[in-house]
C-alpha cells in the first residue's frame, strides 16, 4: 500500500479529530505495517470482517490510486490497494460507524483553502523535525495570540491600578516627611482621608475593593444580623463561627476574612453594640457590648464549684459553646483569680481557687 | 516535737501545678514553703536533694498521682532562697540546705535560753548547749554544729554573743 504518508499527530487547520482508538493494529495488505495517516478521498470501499475465535476484528479499507502530490511514505510503492485496520480492544463497531459517516459526508470537499495557501501547504507537507518544529511554532503563535487578547482588558486595569498605587505613595511619603512638621491631629485626617479613598494602609500596595463607606455600611449590617444569634450564643462568637454565619447568609455574595475583619474593626468606631475582642491567646471574637466579663467570671466560677473541677470540653458541654470559648471564659476566670489550673499529661483542668478563697 | 500533718493542699491537684496567675502563685507558694519548712522540721532534715526530692512523698502524692516538676520545685526553692530559709550547697542548684529555723532564729532562741537562765558573761562549750542533759527539753537540743555555729556568729555580730575558738561561747 503507497497511499500514506508521513505527518506529525498534530492536527492540520482544516482536519478534526472525529474518533481516536487504542489497540488497534494496521495491516498493509495481509502484513501489519505501522503507518501515519492518510487521505480519506481516497477511500472507494471498506468492509466489516467480524472476529472470530483466535481472531481479532478487522476493517478492510480499500483505497484509489493516489494523487500526483503525494507526500513520502514509508512504502514508495506497493501492490496492494487495500488496508486492515485489526481491533484487538474491540470498539470496531463503533469505529467503523464513525468511519463510515465521515466518507458519507465527505468533508475534505468542503474545506476551505486556508488563508495562508504557501505556509499551510508548506507546513502541512514538510516532513521530519523541521515540520515539528514549525507546527510548535505555529501553535505557539496562536496561543500567545490569545493570551495577550485576553489580557488587554486587564492591562488597562492595571496601568490605572498603577496610577493609583503610586498616587497612595506620594501620600503617604508626603506624610512621613512631613511628620515632624503637622500635629498628630493632622496626621490623623491625613490618614482619615487616605481611609475613605478606599486605602487602609497607603504603606503596602494592598488596596481594598472599595471605599471606607463600604466597611462602614457592612459594618452596620452585619452588627443588625449577628446580635440575635449572638445573644443565642450566649453574647459571643468566634469570629470564625460568625464568617461561615455570614457568608452562610449572603449566599452569593461571599465577604473575604479580610473584608470581614475589616468591617468588625469598625463596630467600636461606629458604636455599634457588637465589639471585636481579641483574647491574650490570640483567638478572636465578637461579643455584644452588654455582655459583661464579671458576668461570665462569676457564671464560670459558680459551674467550677458546682462540679468542683472542669476542664474546656466539660464547660463546653454544659453551657453549649464551642470548645475554644470555654477555654477562654476558664482563662479568663483564672486570670481574675477565680480559678486555678492543674496542668497533667491528661490535659488542662480547671479548680475553684481555693488558694486565695480557703 | 509537733505532729507533723499534711496541709488540704496538698490534697488539692492544681497545688503540684505552678500557677500562672501571680495572686495565684504567691498564695500557692506561700503553701508550698510552709509545707516544705513543716516537713523538713518534721523529718529533722536540713539537706535537700533536687533530684531525688520528685520522689519523696513531700512533692509528689501517690494518692492523686501529682507530682511536682522539677521547674516547680526549682521555683518553690528559690522562693525560700529569697526568704533566707534555703542556701544552694553548689551552683548548679543540685543540693540544697534547708534550714526550717534560720540561723538568727536559732541564735535568738540560744540567747533567750540564756538570758532566762541568767547565765550571761558565762562561757559554755557548743556540745554543752546541744548535747547536755539541760538543754534536752530546748528546741536547739541535738542541733548540727555547723548551724549552731551559723546562729552564734549571728550573735556575735549583734554584739550578744563571742565565740571563742571553735569549741566555746561566751555570752553578754
Amino acid at each position: 500500500m503507497d497511499r500514506f504518508e508521513w505527518v506529525d499527530f498534530s492536527l492540520q487547520p482544516e482536519e478534526s479529530n472525529v474518533i481516536s482508538q487504542t489497540g488497534v493494529a494496521l495491516y498493509d495488505g495481509p502484513a501489519k505495517s505501522r503507518v501515519l495517516a492518510v487521505p480519506l478521498s481516497l477511500v472507494v470501499l471498506t468492509e466489516e470482517q467480524p472476529s472470530g475465535f483466535a481472531k481479532s476484528a478487522k476493517i478492510a479499507v480499500h483505497f484509489q490510486k493516489a494523487n500526483s502530490g503525494k507526500a513520502p511514505g514509508p512504502v514508495a510503492s506497493s501492490q496492494h490497494d487495500y488496508i486492515r485496520l485489526s481491533f484487538r480492544n474491540s470498539g470496531e463497531v463503533e469505529f467503523y460507524r464513525f468511519f463510515m459517516e465521515q466518507l458519507r459526508e465527505r468533508r475534505w470537499e468542503k474545506i476551505v483553502p486556508p488563508a495562508d495557501p504557501v505556509s499551510g501547504v508548506g507546513a502541512r507537507n514538510r516532513p521530519g523535525i523541521m515540520g515539528i518544529e514549525r507546527s510548535i511554532q505555529h501553535k505557539q503563535r496562536n496561543m500567545d495570540m490569545n493570551i495577550s487578547q485576553s489580557f488587554k482588558d486587564l492591562r488597562m486595569l492595571m496601568e490605572k491600578a498603577k496610577e493609583m498605587v503610586q498616587l497612595s505613595k506620594t501620600i503617604s511619603t508626603k506624610i512621613r516627611e512631613k511628620q515632624g512638621d503637622i500635629t498628630e491631629d493632622e496626621t490623623v485626617k491625613f490618614k482619615s482621608y487616605l481611609l475613605s479613598m478606599g486605602i487602609a494602609d497607603p504603606v503596602t500596595r494592598e488596596t481594598h475593593g472599595s471605599g471606607d463607606k463600604y466597611f462602614t455600611e457592612l459594618a452596620r449590617q452585619l452588627a443588625a444580623v449577628l446580635e440575635k444569634p449572638l445573644q443565642e450564643c450566649g453574647g459571643i462568637m468566634t469570629l470564625s463561627d460568625v464568617y461561615c454565619r455570614v457568608n452562610r447568609a449572603r449566599g452569593m455574595e461571599l465577604l473575604s476574612p479580610e473584608d470581614l475583619l475589616n468591617a468588625c474593626e469598625m463596630f467600636e468606631f461606629l458604636k455599634l453594640p457588637v465589639r471585636l475582642k481579641t483574647f491574650d491567646s490570640g483567638v478572636m471574637v465578637l461579643q455584644l457590648l452588654s455582655h459583661s466579663e464579671e458576668e461570665v467570671v462569676k457564671q464560670t466560677q459558680i459551674l467550677l464549684e458546682d462540679k468542683e473541677s472542669l476542664t474546656a470540653e466539660e464547660l463546653a458541654q454544659q453551657l453549649g459553646l464551642s470548645v475554644i470559648l470555654a477555654k477562654e471564659r476558664l482563662l479568663l476566670t483564672e486570670k481574675m483569680s477565680k480559678a486555678c489550673r492543674d496542668e497533667t499529661v491528661e490535659g488542662l483542668r480547671f479548680y475553684p481557687n481555693y488558694f486565695v478563697t480557703k | 516535737m509537733a505532729t507533723f500533718s499534711w496541709p488540704w493542699q496538698y490534697n488539692f491537684p492544681p497545688f503540684f501545678t505552678i500557677q500562672p496567675n501571680l495572686d495565684t502563685r504567691k498564695k500557692q507558694l506561700e503553701a508550698w514553703c510552709s509545707l516544705v519548712l513543716n516537713y523538713q522540721k518534721s523529718q529533722k532534715n536540713y539537706i535537700l536533694d533536687t533530684t531525688e526530692a520528685q520522689n519523696s512523698p513531700l512533692f509528689y502524692n501517690k494518692d492523686i498521682n501529682r507530682r511536682l516538676s522539677t521547674d516547680g520545685i526549682q521555683t518553690v526553692l528559690e522562693e525560700l532562697r529569697k526568704r533566707g530559709n534555703v542556701e544552694w550547697k553548689d551552683k548548679a542548684g543540685k543540693q540544697c540546705i534547708i534550714m526550717w529555723r534560720t540561723p538568727e532564729e536559732w541564735g535568738n532562741l540560744v540567747y533567750k535560753y540564756i538570758t532566762d537562765r541568767s547565765m550571761k558573761n558565762t562561757v559554755c562549750t557548743l556540745y554543752e548547749l546541744t548535747h547536755e542533759e539541760d538543754t534536752e527539753n530546748q528546741e536547739f537540743h541535738g542541733l548540727e554544729d555547723w548551724l549552731l555555729l551559723r546562729a552564734l556568729q549571728c550573735l556575735q555580730s549583734q554584739g550578744k554573743a563571742e565565740l571563742m575558738g571553735d569549741e566555746g561561747v561566751k555570752f553578754f
